[in-house]
Formats: structure tokens, C-alpha cells, sequence
């Protein structure tokens, strides 16, 4: 039986509290965006996943992502139902149900980067039925075939913590949904300025606090790669948030504190896949590079008439595509023996194609079934997947939870 | 008897408000509004839209006067409030028919 670190142990534990703190950090980046008769609903459709995701993952969903890991399949089996026989296993150097909680996290917060996508409009019947299926349907098999050995693994392709399980894999879920939703009413005529980006702002910050455990958590152990994911976890949104407001300044005169925050998550979500696996300097220019080009992605809504109302396509989707595709050319073996080197430390094209595969074929499983389960829910739910354009006019936070986030009025 | 409601930048509010204590005035009306003259409203962008915002902050005071304080309350509200910048407001006076005092139950000039 292997031994278990007490280091390793000790730092996949903490990196777990921190990754499930970037849940309602991710709340309140996306709060801050929204008008304020929707905050709460935003709040309540992402702090709602800690609780669905959860029972889930304990009662079948560890088991299907993590089930006869390296079968270099599509889906995991039944062996960890209820988390059976993992009370004293272990996990490489860790205890499992250290490994199974680490991994939980993530389950938690990949439908919740959805949420932004589809602010403001989405009934909280629909939601509760879509995110269930979604994380069923389209967060269990993926990450069966990226983290757990399954086929795309198997393949070659690198993802250090979630460029494609996380990342792509919600940023296309969020597209589907939102050619099924519809536009907002009034958008994009009608100005739907941020509420509070007081709020916006100190969601960034414990998203990239959260991140150290994202993405340096990834090493499941306490040690050098571990340090490195760390490092590039600093750098590359340091750098993504520079790339971004040189950008905007240049094309709107004006460097904003959205601006500052969204380049950040951009540059977050571009080095998770990466983290692990490249050096410090190439951190910096795949974090500028991703600043620059999330902010341009931000006009692809505009020009193609989809309402993403908080840019989850601009941010996550492109900035996981990006992070993941210049895997292909910064990968550095003598960072990672576990890795690979890219095309620029000699590794050839193959790795590249590899990381390429992968990014296509997530997009378009997620984006195909996450289609189908928003038809299917428009199809079975008595009231659909949208709410009325009075309750929309009202808000959704009165509507859907009959409650206010701000009555300074009425207190 | 007169209603004087000015419209004027918030931030001149506490000035006019002095300036109309030393005229001698007993009281005034003090409220938040948003609206738009010929200033119009201004611009915000966010992740590179921009939005036009019609209404723009503004204080609305109002005052109640006998008639032959008008001219002199009325000069006062424009010297104080006036920043000689666009969007500095406006004042109007609207003719008042009775005016009582809660308290003591007295009408008219009395009740100002």
C-alpha cells in the first residue's frame, strides 16, 4: 500500500478550502456585473452548486469521473458509489477522499462560470434542472477523459488543472445556453451597467487567492511543480491584466477597474491548464497575450448578436482555447519530468495537434450536450427555461426568491 | 405666496442652503431627483460598450416665500447655485393658494 505525505496531505486539504472559496468568490465577480434587482439571483445560482454538486459527487459523481481511472475511456464505473472503500485508501500520496474532496471543488465551480452567461434571464427552476444534468451529462465524462486517464489523456494531450475540463467545457456550455435563452430585453440598446464593481473587484481577488489552490493544489503534492504552478498562478494574470488595459486604453481612452479585474481572470483561466508545465517567462507572455486578445473576444457578442451577458465565452471559453493551444508551444519538459516540450523547446508539433484535439472535441461535446439538455428542460418544464418579461422587468431576485439584496430603504 | 423649486448640481446644495438662512428664510425642502436639460446625460463604458446615461444626479429645493421675498430668494438661489458650467439647473415659481402649519393649526403668510 503507498505511504501517505503528510505534507502533500496537509497542502491538498488547505488547496481544497481554497479552491471551494473561489465559488463565491466567482458570485460576487459576476454580482458586481449585474443590475442590482438581479445580484442576488447571480449569488444564489452559483452558492447553489456547493450544495447540488456536492451531494452528487458523494453519491455517484466521484465515482463516474474517477472510476477506473486510467481506462483511457469515456466514462468511469461504478466502484465509489456512496465513496465506499475510500475511507483508508490512498491516492498517490495522499489520502483518496483527500484527492476526492480536491477534486470535488472543481465539479462545484465549472457550472458555476455558466451563470454568467446567462445572467438575468434564466428561471431558477430551469437552472437547478440544467446544472444537475450538466454536471451528470457533460462535467463527468470530461473529466473522466482529462484528469481521470480516460481517452483524450491517454492521447497525449496536457491539462494541468482544468483548461479544458473547466474552462472551455463551461465557456461552450454557456454559448448553447444562451442561443437557447435568447437575448435580454433591450439588449443591447438599452445600458445594463454593473451594479457595484466594488463588488466585481473583490471577487477577483479571492478568485486569484483561490487560484494558488486551483491550480499549484493541481501538483497533488507539496513540492517543486507545486511552486511553479504557484509562481505562474501570480504572474500570468499580473500580466494579463497589464495586456488588457494597454488595449483599452488604447481603443476606449480609459484604463477601468472591470478592466483591471476581467483581464486578471483572464489570465487566470489562460495559465491553469499550463501552470504546471511552463516556465515563469513564459507565464508572462502567455498572460499578456491572453489579456490582450480576451479583451478583442469581448466584441464577437456584438458582431454575432449573442447576448453572453458577462463574457464567459470572451473570458473563459477564449481564454481556455488560448491557454490550452499555447500548451502546445511553451510546454517545457525540464519544468515537469510528467510533462512534455512544446514546439518551442523542441517537442515537435505533436503535443500542439494533441492540445488542439482536446479543445475541439470538449467545445463541441459540451456545447452539443449542453444544447440538448437546455431543449429538453424548454421542452418538460411547465413554464420553460425563461421568465416572463414582466418578471424580468422586476428582477429576478423578487421574482424567483422573493427577496432584495439591497433594502436600505425599508430597514 | 410662492413655491420656488430650484433644480440645482448637488454638490452647490449646501451653499444655496446657507446663503438662503442668511436671506432670513425659515425652512426649505430638500430631495434627490435625476433628469436632463439641454446638458443631457453623459457616457460609461464597460468591457469597451459604451452606455448613455440620460439622467443625471440633481437636488431639487424647494422653498416656500410671501410674495415680496421672491425676487431677492430667487437671486439668491441663482448666485449660489450657478457654476457657470452647463447643467447648472433651474428655478421656477409657482403661485401657492393656501398654506397651513401642522402644529398650531395657522394659514396663510403666518404658516410660512
Amino acid at each position: 500500500m503507498p505511504k501517505i505525505d503528510t505534507g502533500d496531505t496537509a497542502w491538498v486539504l488547505v488547496a481544497s478550502a481554497l479552491v471551494l472559496f473561489m465559488t463565491p468568490g466567482l458570485a460576487m465577480f459576476y454580482g458586481g456585473m449585474v443590475r442590482s434587482k438581479n445580484m442576488l439571483a447571480m449569488l444564489m445560482q452559483n452558492f447553489f452548486a456547493m450544495g447540488i454538486v456536492t451531494v452528487l459527487w458523494v453519491l455517484f459523481g466521484y465515482s463516474l469521473a474517477f472510476g477506473g481511472a486510467g481506462n483511457a475511456g469515456l466514462i468511469g464505473n461504478f466502484d465509489f458509489v456512496g465513496l465506499k472503500d475510500l475511507a483508508h485508501a490512498v491516492s498517490g500520496s495522499v489520502p483518496s477522499l483527500a484527492f476526492v474532496a480536491f477534486q470535488l471543488t472543481f465539479a462545484v465551480i465549472t457550472p458555476a462560470l455558466i451563470t454568467g452567461a446567462i445572467a438575468d434571464r434564466m428561471r431558477w427552476a430551469a437552472w437547478v434542472g440544467f446544472i444537475t444534468l450538466w454536471s451528470i451529462l457533460v462535467y463527468l465524462p470530461v473529466a473522466h477523459w482529462v484528469f481521470a486517464g480516460g481517452w483524450l489523456a491517454e492521447r497525449g494531450a496536457l491539462d494541468f488543472a482544468g483548461g479544458t475540463v473547466v474552462h472551455v467545457n463551461a465557456g461552450a456550455g454557456g454559448l448553447a445556453l444562451v442561443f437557447l435563452l435568447g437575448k435580454r430585453r433591450g439588449w443591447p440598446k438599452e445600458p445594463m451597467p454593473p451594479h457595484s464593481l466594488a463588488w466585481t473587484l473583490m471577487g477577483t481577488g479571492i478568485l486569484w487567492f483561490g487560484w494558488f489552490g486551483f491550480n499549484a493544489g493541481s501538483a497533488l503534492a507539496a513540492n517543486g511543480v507545486a511552486a511553479q504552478a504557484f509562481m505562474n498562478t501570480f504572474v500570468a494574470p499580473a500580466a494579463a491584466m497589464l495586456g488588457w488595459l494597454i488595449v483599452e486604453r488604447l481603443k476606449d481612452g480609459h484604463a477601468t477597474t472591470l478592466g483591471a479585474a476581467s483581464g486578471a481572470v483572464a489570465g487566470l483561466v489562460a495559465i491553469t491548464p499550463c501552470a504546471g508545465f511552463v516556465g515563469s517567462l513564459a507565464a508572462v507572455v502567455i498572460g499578456a497575450v491572453t489579456g490582450a486578445v480576451c479583451y478583442l473576444a469581448i466584441g464577437l457578442k456584438f458582431r454575432f448578436g449573442y447576448d453572453d451577458a458577462l463574457d464567459v465565452v470572451a473570458v473563459h471559453l477564449v481564454g481556455g482555447i488560448l491557454g490550452s493551444i499555447l500548451l502546445g508551444l511553451f510546454a517545457d519538459a525540464s519544468v515537469n519530468a510528467a510533462g512534455k516540450d512544446g514546439v518551442f523547446f523542441g517537442g515537435g508539433w505533436g503535443l500542439f495537434g494533441e492540445q488542439v484535439l482536446a479543445v475541439a472535441v470538449v467545445f463541441a461535446f459540451s456545447f452539443i450536450v449542453s444544447g440538448v439538455i437546455g431543449l429538453a428542460l424548454k421542452a418538460v418544464l411547465p413554464k420553460g427555461i425563461r421568465v416572463t418579461e414582466e418578471e424580468e422587468h422586476t428582477g429576478l431576485d423578487l421574482t424567483q426568491h422573493a427577496e432584495s439584496a439591497y433594502a436600505f430603504d425599508r430597514a | 405666496m410662492k413655491l420656488i423649486v430650484a433644480i440645482v448640481k448637488p454638490f452647490k446644495v449646501d451653499e444655496v442652503k446657507t446663503a438662503l438662512l442668511e436671506l432670513g428664510l425659515q425652512g426649505m425642502t430638500v430631495s434627490e431627483a435625476q433628469g436632463f436639460g439641454r446638458q443631457r446625460g453623459h457616457s460609461e463604458v464597460y468591457r469597451g460598450k459604451e452606455y448613455t446615461i440620460d439622467f443625471v444626479p440633481k437636488s431639487r429645493i424647494e422653498v416656500l416665500v410671501d410674495d415680496p421675498d421672491v425676487p431677492r430668494v430667487v437671486d439668491t438661489l441663482m448666485e449660489h447655485a450657478r457654476t457657470g458650467q452647463i447643467g447648472d439647473g433651474k428655478v421656477w415659481v409657482l403661485p401657492l393658494d393656501a398654506v397651513y402649519r401642522v402644529r398650531t393649526g395657522e394659514a396663510g403668510s403666518d404658516a410660512l
